[in-house]
């Protein structure tokens, strides 16, 4: 139920209502109109999570980077401590992630 | 699909599930708060990277689980009117009250459609002036933005065929409830990123010091998950209780401003029931009386919906995190999604549901007895 989807803006329509205002969004392979009163910020191009209809919030791509980096530099620290330590990671009998959306 | 793809990402989230076996050296338990990350947290064997002495326990946050008996069987009726269009989201059609649920009222030749959104409902009322349009507003804060916003727009476009049957709740008032629950195992939150979306952190300010508890607002996808575990386990090694923010590209720390005014302008705050849970105080969303046209309750002069107690179904307990759903005797033998005794079996976001789903014999996936 909380459930929202990343998509990127792809119009807006110009509207003289402030709570009518209404995009098209791409969500992979999908397009739907959603309302964007709630991310007055989101222009075309943008990313927004979507809820039930609605843009709950603009994505910050810069946020969104710094979480990236941070765990990339993680994964490193960790290759360099599986090649110096003996290996600390995941024990190989616990099962991997489906990365298939089910 | 951007944003999504990079977040499940298998070698950071084994990195993660290393750096948070190598911070643990006690045991610790975690509640995540919302429904749609339970169902993460199985689909993806989150729960399976965890060291043993860590424990995830699942909150209450499926706003289906949650709605009262009382207020389905108040749906159910309202479809026995012939002028009634009865909305809902799919997920609430299953959902058993005490007299049915609105599947079966369907099949029984009520009129009751899915809808995607709020919006959605209140379009079929322009189309259909000559019938009533009821749309089920049911969820957390993260929804009611939504429901508000088809309630203003009923009002602005004067559209009077159309009203909301609510069952609004809110998210703070069940964590706290929680804490204070006898026998509560919860010692650090991950707090629903998409009603955080909407809320901001200042609630959580508030109950991180009043229970002197770590809470970590938290994303959906895999990396998410394993980020915000460990920065909340790194708070409980260390004794700090703090709020932190490890779904920053979605959160902003004041919430949607927003969304957050439209909902003040259309709701108030008021005591509701909880399926499972009892009357929790200033816990839900009532319409205030500036649009009391456009309460379902109202128009069809329903009156307050009678407490319900869930005879044999355990889904308070589950939802408090005191009760594994497959420690619950009825699970898998007279409860399945199928038929389920309650809400937690059917809902997508329901523990039980989830638990049948990637735990069960059968599955391939039983789970590990922890």
């Amino acid at each position: 139920m909380c459930l929202a989807i990343p998509g990127q803006v792809l119009t807006i329509d110009s509207t003289s209502e402030p709570w009518n205002r209404n995009g098209r969004v791409r969500f992979g392979t999908i397009e739907k109109t959603v309302n964007l009163a709630y991310a007055p910020d989101a222009a075309v191009g943008d990313y927004v999570l979507v809820h039930v209809g609605f843009a709950l919030q603009r994505i910050d791509p810069e946020e969104a980077q710094r979480t990236l980096e941070i765990l990339r530099e993680m994964e490193e620290l960790q290759e360099l401590e599986t090649v110096t330590d003996a290996p600390q990671g995941v024990p190989e009998s616990r099962p991997i992630l489906p990365l298939e959306p089910s | 699909m951007k944003f999504i793809e990079e977040y499940r990402n298998p070698a950071a989230a084994h990195a993660l599930a290393a750096e948070i076996a190598r911070t643990v050296t006690r045991p610790w338990t975690l509640m995540e708060v919302c429904g749609g990350q339970t169902h993460a947290i199985l689909r993806f064997g989150i729960d399976r990277l965890l060291p043993p002495s860590l424990r995830l326990i699942h909150g209450p946050g499926c706003p289906v689980c949650v709605t009262p008996a009382g207020l389905i069987d108040q749906a159910v009726a309202l479809t026995k009117r012939p002028e009634v269009i009865l909305c809902s989201f799919g997920d609430m059609l299953r959902v058993p009250g005490r007299t049915g649920d609105l599947l079966h009222a369907k099949a029984a030749g009520g009129d009751v459609r899915i809808v995607y959104s709020p919006l959605d409902a209140l379009a079929l009322a322009q189309r259909e002036p000559a019938r009533e349009v009821v749309f089920f507003a049911i969820g957390f804060e993260t929804t009611a933005p939504a429901n508000a916003m088809a309630a203003h727009q009923a009002m602005a476009g004067n559209v009077r065929n159309f009203s909301l049957l609510v069952s609004q709740v809110l998210v703070g008032p069940a964590m706290d409830f929680i804490l204070r629950s006898p026998g509560s195992l919860v010692q650090g939150f991950l707090a629903a990123g998409h009603a955080t979306a909407v809320t901001g952190v200042a609630e959580l300010h508030d109950l991180c010091h009043r229970h002197r508890i770590p809470i970590v607002v938290t994303g959906f996808e895999p990396v998410d998950l394993l980020d915000g575990i460990l920065r909340c386990v790194r708070q409980l090694e260390s004794g700090r209780a703090e709020v932190e923010n490890a779904y920053a590209r979605a959160v902003r720390l004041e919430g949607n401003l927003p969304a957050l005014a439209m909902t003040h302008r259309v709701f108030e705050v008021i005591d509701r029931e909880w399926r499972g849970l009892g009357i929790l105080p200033a816990s839900g969303l009532g319409l205030r009386d500036d649009y009391a046209d456009f309460d379902a309750a109202r128009r069809f002069d329903l009156g307050p919906a009678p407490v319900s107690d869930d005879e044999d179904c355990l889904g308070g307990q589950v939802m408090l995190g005191t009760l594994r759903p497959d420690q619950c005797p009825a699970f898998g033998q007279r409860c399945k999604p199928e038929h389920p005794l309650g809400a937690p079996m059917v809902s997508s976001e329901g523990a039980c549901a989830a638990y049948f789903r990637f735990r069960s014999p059968g599955t391939g996936a039983m789970g590990d007895g922890r």
